[in-house]
């Protein structure tokens, strides 16, 4: 692949459609600038502040609009929140639709078929994958990204956080504990 | 189109599994690949549901077996010949033959970069009021086109709740033909596991899809 991806560039190049700089600085921007501590930065003022969590909850775009984010998320940003007896679950069934701006690009479980086929029939199966097991009376409700709304999923606070700061809370925040197939972790690091 | 991407509900393809610490790219090559599509289509080569079709009309056993950003490439190569950007010949010779078709906004820069980052938005003027409110009971419609549509199969003839209306959007059934906006309403829909999956399925669980007003038909 990669003689047959450096001759498209070539010619794109060569026929003045793109400046491979620009490309550099896509690549730069999704390698260092915009990934899931983005999102796990939203999640800790959520915890910390609830008038945050609330305009979170009522439209995400423009919640997350107002913290000056690296990158601008869009109009179509809906935050859902997890709770004792609800666990969120987002899924992409038709392609790879996830919240660049919040959490980077997708991993590769996320766009491949075993994700995309199960977690919309067997949720419970999936996070088992991801030793992840719930109460077997949680409600679980996924969310299939068919349009262009995404989904950023607010997991629950961990026990024993209480006072921490919202850089601290920042670091148990994971990426897939916003995509809903996993947890927080706990403050003793499990 | 009724095609292998549409893989909600299907069986058989084994467990997620996750990669610790995964980088964002497992190959300079990928990155580079994601880099071309962005600017092609910030450029105006092509819309995001053009994109997608393209990477859906790959033979089902390619689209199998490739890897996605190995699709992303196939598809792109198909979107620039149909669209004229690039000839068949020129991918064969790995350098450019003939003069360039303009692109509509022009060569992507380092100027253009910033543009790409910023997510645009798909809200559109509506074309009509919305004809659904929260709470109607609706069955999708038991469509199969032959080209793209976000009407997964898996809720098709099923029903469903509006819980909420997300607003009016780009209509990806008519800008992946580039017929235009065509902008429609967009709901999220929530069933019941087991109206989609019978009795068998998980009693906790509710799925929800994004549905445009034309998928929907209202349920007395």
């Amino acid at each position: 692949m990669q003689l047959r991806v450096r001759a498209l560039e070539t010619i794109l190049t060569e026929k003045g459609y793109v400046d491979p700089a620009a490309l550099d600085a896509i690549i730069e921007a999704y390698e260092t600038k915009i990934g899931p501590h983005n999102g796990a930065r939203v999640i800790a003022k959520a915890w910390s502040d609830p008038a945050f969590k609330q305009e979170l909850l009522a439209d995400g775009s423009k919640a997350v609009a107002k913290l000056g984010h690296v990158s601008r998320v869009g109009d179509h940003l809906v935050a859902v929140e997890n709770t004792p007896k609800l666990h969120n679950m987002v899924v992409c069934t038709l392609c790879s639709c996830y919240p660049w701006e919040v959490l980077g690009l997708p991993p590769v479980w996320y766009k491949a078929a075993p994700y995309r086929s199960r977690a919309v029939k067997d949720p419970r199966g999936v996070l088992g994958d991801f030793g992840v097991k719930l109460p077997a009376d949680t409600e679980i409700r996924v969310w299939d990204s068919t349009a262009e709304t995404r989904f950023l999923v607010l997991p629950m606070r961990p026990a024993g956080t209480d006072g921490w700061s919202e850089d601290k809370l920042a670091t148990l925040v994971t990426r897939d504990s916003m995509i809903g197939t996993g947890l927080a972790k706990n403050p003793d690091g499990a | 189109m009724d095609g292998v991407h549409d893989m909600g509900g299907m069986d058989g393809f084994g467990k997620v599994e996750p990669e610790p610490d995964e980088p964002v790219f497992h190959a300079d090559w990928e990155a580079r690949v994601m880099a071309m599509n962005r600017a092609m289509g910030a450029g105006g080569a092509w819309n995001i549901d053009m994109s997608r079709f393209a990477r859906e009309a790959l033979p089902p056993h390619v689209y199998l077996s490739s890897s996605y950003y190995k699709k992303w490439q196939l598809g792109m190569e198909n979107n620039l010949i149909e669209r004229g950007y690039v000839g068949a010949d020129e991918l064969a010779a790995g350098r450019a033959l003939h003069p360039a078709k303009p692109l509509k906004r022009g060569k992507f820069t380092l100027e253009s970069v910033a543009r790409v980052m910023t997510r645009g938005s798909f809200t559109r003027p509506e074309q009509a009021p919305a004809r659904f409110k929260v709470g109607d009971r609706v069955r999708c419609k038991n469509i199969h086109p032959a080209t793209h549509t976000r009407l997964p199969r898996y809720v098709r003839g099923h029903v469903g709740l509006i819980e909420r209306i997300q607003g009016c959007h780009v209509y990806p059934d008519s800008a992946s033909l580039d017929h235009g906006d065509d902008p429609q309403w967009v709901y999220t829909v929530v069933f019941d596991g087991r109206e989609l999956w019978g009795d068998d399925g998980d009693p906790t669980l509710k799925v929800s899809i994004e549905a445009f007003e034309p998928y929907l038909e209202l349920v007395a």
